[in-house]
């Protein structure tokens, strides 16, 4: 599957050239250089790399969290309104819940903040808390919670306010394998029903490339982008995908460009 | 948090009156085997048939009481209102911080003449030294609170275009809720102290100003029953503040002090 833009082949977000220097008052750090590539409304892109290659950097730059120092970044494609502050949901790598909140009111927080109105959100939040498989915690505190579910109420909040792209910096890397592995079938099928466009960062490769209808890759210091791969697999994603050959091949191609193999 | 009371729960406050009671039996069998003379320690039927003598129990417990509630109310008000102070102005906090930490260091009780000359004596008096010694570190730990948030936390919010005061009202002062308790139960205790010091360096009334009246009589039930009595004061004062922190503050959240 590979999703085609609906404006007219113009791209949902385009990145050209992007650059981020930062400063400090004896040197310059490079964090992110020269970043290219599209990402088509609708499509899952997963960014993977090593520790320190920028790829948080290059987030919260689209994420309009701090300006780019060259290049240029566009989102919302030609002539739709993007609206920066109710398009974006984002995702850490901490669930980042308030303690002092249950969970249906953790999940509003973004709703109470720009002011939506509230018995709609309400709906939609429980709508969502169902969907990510937290029907029947509500009303319970985020200690009461594993970390896989405290991360599960982290999505549902990202999408409250019906945002059209959801950044997601490593959110299951703070989780066991196992409830990584399943919180990674758990955001295709909520990628698949919710049809939002997921920017997904990583420093697991395999989950990159099973997670990804593309994958930007990029390198540690000096930090650059090495490539960009569209990742041709069939949708849905199966878990035995991972043991055939062309994903080993996807694997294996990464593992070369970041120098490890 | 749940209603009723957990097997736990009564297995907990068992335990508190257990060991409450120990002690007194302990020292009831102290006076009475190790045949300690009466000026030195007295029994505890003696200390508690003290308070038939005709001291003016009553009002020096009321008194030592509005000292402490009083001081430690200011306290309170005060420690929190300038936290508050500190994280809306930055410039208040560069310039005050610094010297607020040094205030810390200086010894309160060291303080206590020094405000007597400047306040004369009285309630009034003692209410001010128990406050001085007892602010600060609802102070210091009420600042921290609102300084501890998870910068991601704040980055998330920013995204969705959070006005300062939304990120204060919904982020930052919930958040420091446990962190202002852990301050206010420490300054109980120092509340106390500082009623305390101030009756016994200048006073006409109050509790410690009774042990110091009777400890020219040598009257040791009367002198153990009046540290019994400001110890309840401040039993009673933690006792609120502890159900106050349970009625605010979720579990998960609450800072464990003592």
């Amino acid at each position: 599957m590979t999703a085609q833009p609906p404006g007219g082949g113009v791209p949902f977000i385009r990145l050209d050239g992007v650059k981020k220097v930062f400063r400090t008052r004896k040197q310059e750090f490079l964090a992110v250089s020269d970043a290219t590539f599209d990402v088509n409304e609708g499509e899952l892109v997963s960014i993977v790399g090593p520790s320190g290659c920028g790829k948080t950097t290059l987030l919260k730059i689209v994420a309009g969290l701090f300006p780019h120092d060259g290049g240029t970044l566009e989102i919302g494609g030609a002539g739709s309104d993007f609206d920066p502050a109710r398009d974006v949901g984002m995702v850490f790598q901490q669930p980042l819940l308030l303690k002092w909140r249950r969970v249906l009111e953790n999940v509003l927080l973004p709703a109470e903040i720009l002011g939506l109105p509230m018995g709609e959100a309400r709906e939609r939040a429980r709508g969502l808390i169902d969907m990510v498989g937290l029907a029947g915690h509500e009303q319970k505190y985020p200690y009461e919670l594993s970390g896989g579910m405290q991360q599960r109420a982290a999505i549902a909040r990202s999408l409250v306010h019906d945002p059209r792209l959801i950044l997601m910096d490593e959110p299951f890397g703070a989780l066991d394998a196992l409830t990584r592995e399943r919180m990674n079938l758990e955001l295709l099928r909520i990628w698949e029903r919710s049809r939002k466009t997921i920017l997904f960062v990583t420093h697991g490769i395999a989950e990159a490339v099973f997670l990804g209808t593309r994958v930007v890759v990029l390198t540690a210091g000096p930090a650059r982008m090495a490539d960009r791969i569209d990742i041709d697999l069939p949708q849905p994603r199966t878990l035995d995908m991972k043991t055939q050959e062309t994903f080993g091949a996807y694997t294996r191609r990464i593992y070369r460009l970041l120098g490890v193999a | 948090m749940g209603p009723g009371l957990s097997a736990q729960a009564i297995w907990r406050w068992t335990a508190i009156v257990i060991v409450h009671l120990a002690v007194v039996l302990i020292w009831y069998i102290a006076v009475e085997v190790g045949d300690v003379p009466k000026f030195v320690l007295a029994s505890p039927r003696e200390t508690l048939l003290s308070l038939f003598d005709t001291y003016p129990w009553f009002h020096n417990t009321m008194v030592t009481t509005a000292e402490i509630f009083g001081g430690y109310f200011l306290a309170v008000v005060v420690g929190v209102g300038l936290a508050l102070l500190f994280s809306w102005f930055r410039t208040v906090d560069t310039l005050l911080m610094p010297l607020v930490v040094s205030l810390n260091m200086v010894p309160k009780v060291a303080l206590g003449p020094l405000i007597v000359v400047w306040f004369d004596y009285g309630i009034q008096t003692n209410i001010i030294i128990a406050f001085s010694i007892s602010f600060l570190p609802i102070l210091i730990t009420t600042a921290r609170g609102l300084r501890e948030v998870e910068p991601d936390l704040i980055d998330l919010v920013r995204t969705l275009r959070a006005t300062r005061r939304q990120i204060f009202v919904k982020i930052q002062l919930p958040g420091s809720l446990p962190y202002i308790f852990s301050g206010m139960k420490v300054a109980v205790v120092l509340a106390v102290a500082g009623a305390v010091v101030g009756e016994i360096i200048a006073s006409d009334s109050g509790l410690a100003y009774l042990i110091g009246q009777v400890q020219v009589t040598l009257d040791t039930a009367a002198m153990m029953m009046a540290v019994i009595l400001i110890t309840l004061v401040g039993v009673v004062l933690y006792l609120i503040v502890l159900g106050l922190e349970r009625l605010v503050v979720v579990r998960d959240a609450r800072v464990e002090t003592v």
